[in-house]
């Protein structure tokens, strides 16, 4: 017995040593804190090059007011990486979604039913797109690419490419609660960390995001376990649909007009930051928080770069910097398992 | 008699032109060991991945406890109380223990949110009573930082998770060690003590025999012998039979020679 007690590595407590809370918590969120170590190294490079600047509050109000928009595509992208799929088609999935809300708010509709209309139109195009590529047995790559050009085609068609002013919002009890300030600080920020707290509880504590791990992880098992392979894939689309069309209402109201173009610039920078948020490529495993502190370093980048007096030509190069740093980053912070 | 737990009739399965299994009968009584053995290819994993619903069969007839059953599936086999360790374990690696186990069968409140407490101590109980305990590794350790055996006791741990009433292990100790293997003969007989039911696939015959009350021979998609441990001698006079069944292929091919 003293033998046993001599070898086991367990605290005072009597928990395993990988249940220490600390311990527990760094291996648990390792891809996580290491984003936020880009962020934040980023932001000091930032802050030593042109302290003054970094010292405003206005520049970060600035970068919270747009990083919502992100934010609620970046989160659902990490479930649909998760489960071993990619989706290419949620800018367009956004620019219908809101395009929904706009028609129906310029029909003189309470905003809220509009937003109602715009969480049904992103669904339902979301489980369109998830069925395609399921039940279709398609590369959700090149499928996902496919449907991103139709869809947003089919918005021009139907709008004949013209934008539609929504002014009546900024008066509505929806802008009031969605999109004002409250002591400086965006509303919109709020709601989108509520929304990526949300997520990240589906993703770790909850039936559906435990079988997108499995799912994303051995499809094979998770199909012998019982659990419907394909239907939890479509639902991962679906739910992509309705962070797309949370991020087509946002931004609507930030600036009371629909484009025709309404998430078209989104694309890279979102499917960046879910991989600079350290969610690997091949499936089974990721982190949402991570995506959201991806989210934010790859919309401060452009600020960042401007702020630090650098010319906007260097934006890009500064994407890509980051982008390759944090990769090799998570490279060696995590061990791929097979 | 109590009814059959599980019954499958005349099942065919062919991939394309190739047909895999070729009317195959095969059934579970309440309480009994049952051994299918068979060359490789034979039809063996097959005809499980028929049993646990992974395999739509080509034709045939499924029963549990005497009734038919349609659109047999793996949620309706688990929910028939029929639990599967597969020949490659179906674990997925890159998540926790606990996940592993409660894979397709997490605990969670009326709104799907999990009950993670009650997993972790649900997940250490069932290691315990395996024997399968580890200073190394805890319920939230990956499943890819584990060994073989270890795997093992995973998936064996999922299997009797819920009450099963039949477990079904396909060639559970190939690539163990000595006393892997032996833990996992112990979990066998302690299984078959609480009066459940075992189908285990086995290449070892003497394994096979030691643990089985009843054999069946699967030859080319074709059950070749159904024997009682009784009709039979010994382990020998099992393999003499196996070797036997696989000679007229042999003797043709020598022919043809």
């Amino acid at each position: 017995m003293a033998d046993v007690a001599k070898v086991n590595p367990t605290t005072p407590a009597g928990r395993h040593i990988n249940e220490r809370p600390l311990r527990k918590f760094l291996f648990g969120n390792r891809a996580a804190l290491g984003s936020l170590a880009v962020f934040v190294a980023m932001l000091l490079l930032f802050f030593v090059a042109n302290p003054r600047v970094f010292s405003t509050w206005g520049l970060y109000a600035a970068v919270l007011t747009t990083l919502p928009v992100a934010l609620f595509m970046t989160a659902p992208l990490v479930f649909v990486v998760t489960s071993g799929e990619i989706d290419l088609s949620f800018p367009a999935m956004m620019g219908l979604a809101s395009l929904a809300f706009a028609v129906v708010v310029q029909a003189g509709y309470d905003p809220f039913v509009a937003i109602a209309a715009a969480l049904g139109v992103g669904a339902l195009v979301g489980f369109g797109v998830g069925a395609l590529v399921v039940y279709g047995g398609l590369s959700s790559l090149v499928a996902t690419l496919g449907m991103n050009f139709m869809l947003r085609g089919v918005i021009l068609i139907l709008t004949n490419s013209k934008s539609i002013a929504v002014p009546q919002l900024s008066d509505s009890l929806a802008f009031q609660i969605t999109s004002t300030e409250v002591w400086g600080i965006p509303v919109q920020i709020l709601w989108a960390a509520a929304f990526v707290i949300f997520c990240a509880l589906l993703y770790n504590r909850h039936r559906f995001g435990a079988q997108v791990h499995v799912v994303g992880d051995n499809p094979d098992s998770a199909n012998e376990m019982g659990i419907n392979v394909n239907r939890t894939r479509v639902k991962v689309f679906a739910f992509m649909g309705v962070g797309a069309a949370l991020a087509g209402v946002f931004s609507t109201m930030i600036n009371f007009t629909w484009w025709p173009t309404s998430g078209d610039g989104y694309l890279l920078p979102v499917i960046a930051s879910v991989f600079v948020g350290g969610t690997p490529p091949w499936g089974g495993i990721g982190t949402v928080i991570g995506g959201a502190i991806g989210a934010l370093t790859v919309s401060f980048i452009q600020t960042g770069v401007v702020g630090a007096g650098l010319s906007g030509f260097y934006v890009q190069f500064f994407y890509g910097l980051i982008i390759i740093l944090s990769l090799l980053g998570h490279r060696f912070n995590q061990t791929r398992y097979r | 008699m109590a009814e059959r737990i599980i019954e499958l009739k005349n099942i065919t399965k062919s991939f394309g032109s190739v047909y895999a299994l070729g009317g195959v009968s095969l059934h579970v009584d309440p309480g009994e060991v049952v051994g299918l053995i068979g060359d490789n290819g034979a039809g063996k994993s097959t005809l499980i991945k028929i049993l646990a619903g992974v395999i739509k069969p080509t034709s045939g007839e499924i029963f549990v406890n005497g009734e038919v059953v349609n659109n047999w599936s793996p949620a309706r086999s688990r929910a028939a109380g029929i639990e599967t360790v597969f020949q490659d374990r179906a674990l997925a690696v890159q998540q926790s223990i606990v996940r592993n186990i409660f894979m397709g069968r997490e605990l969670a409140g009326r709104f799907g949110w999990l009950d993670l407490n009650k997993q972790v101590s649900e997940a250490e109980r069932l290691m315990r009573e395996i024997g399968f305990t580890s200073k190394v590794f805890s319920p939230n350790s990956i499943v890819g930082q584990l060994s073989g055996g270890e795997r093992q006791g995973v998936a064996i741990a999922r299997a009797i998770l819920k009450q099963a009433n039949l477990i079904v292990l396909d060639e559970p100790t190939t690539a163990l060690s000595l006393t892997e293997t032996a833990k996992v003969f112990h979990f066998v007989r302690q299984v078959r003590a609480s009066g459940r039911s075992i189908v285990f696939i086995g290449h070892n015959i003497h394994h096979v025999y030691d643990i089985a009350e009843r054999f069946v021979v699967i030859d080319r998609g074709r059950v070749a012998m159904e024997k009682r441990k009784s009709e039979i001698g010994s382990a020998q006079e099992l393999i003499e039979y196996m070797e036997e069944v696989a000679r007229p292929e042999q003797a043709k091919l020598e022919e043809l020679v």
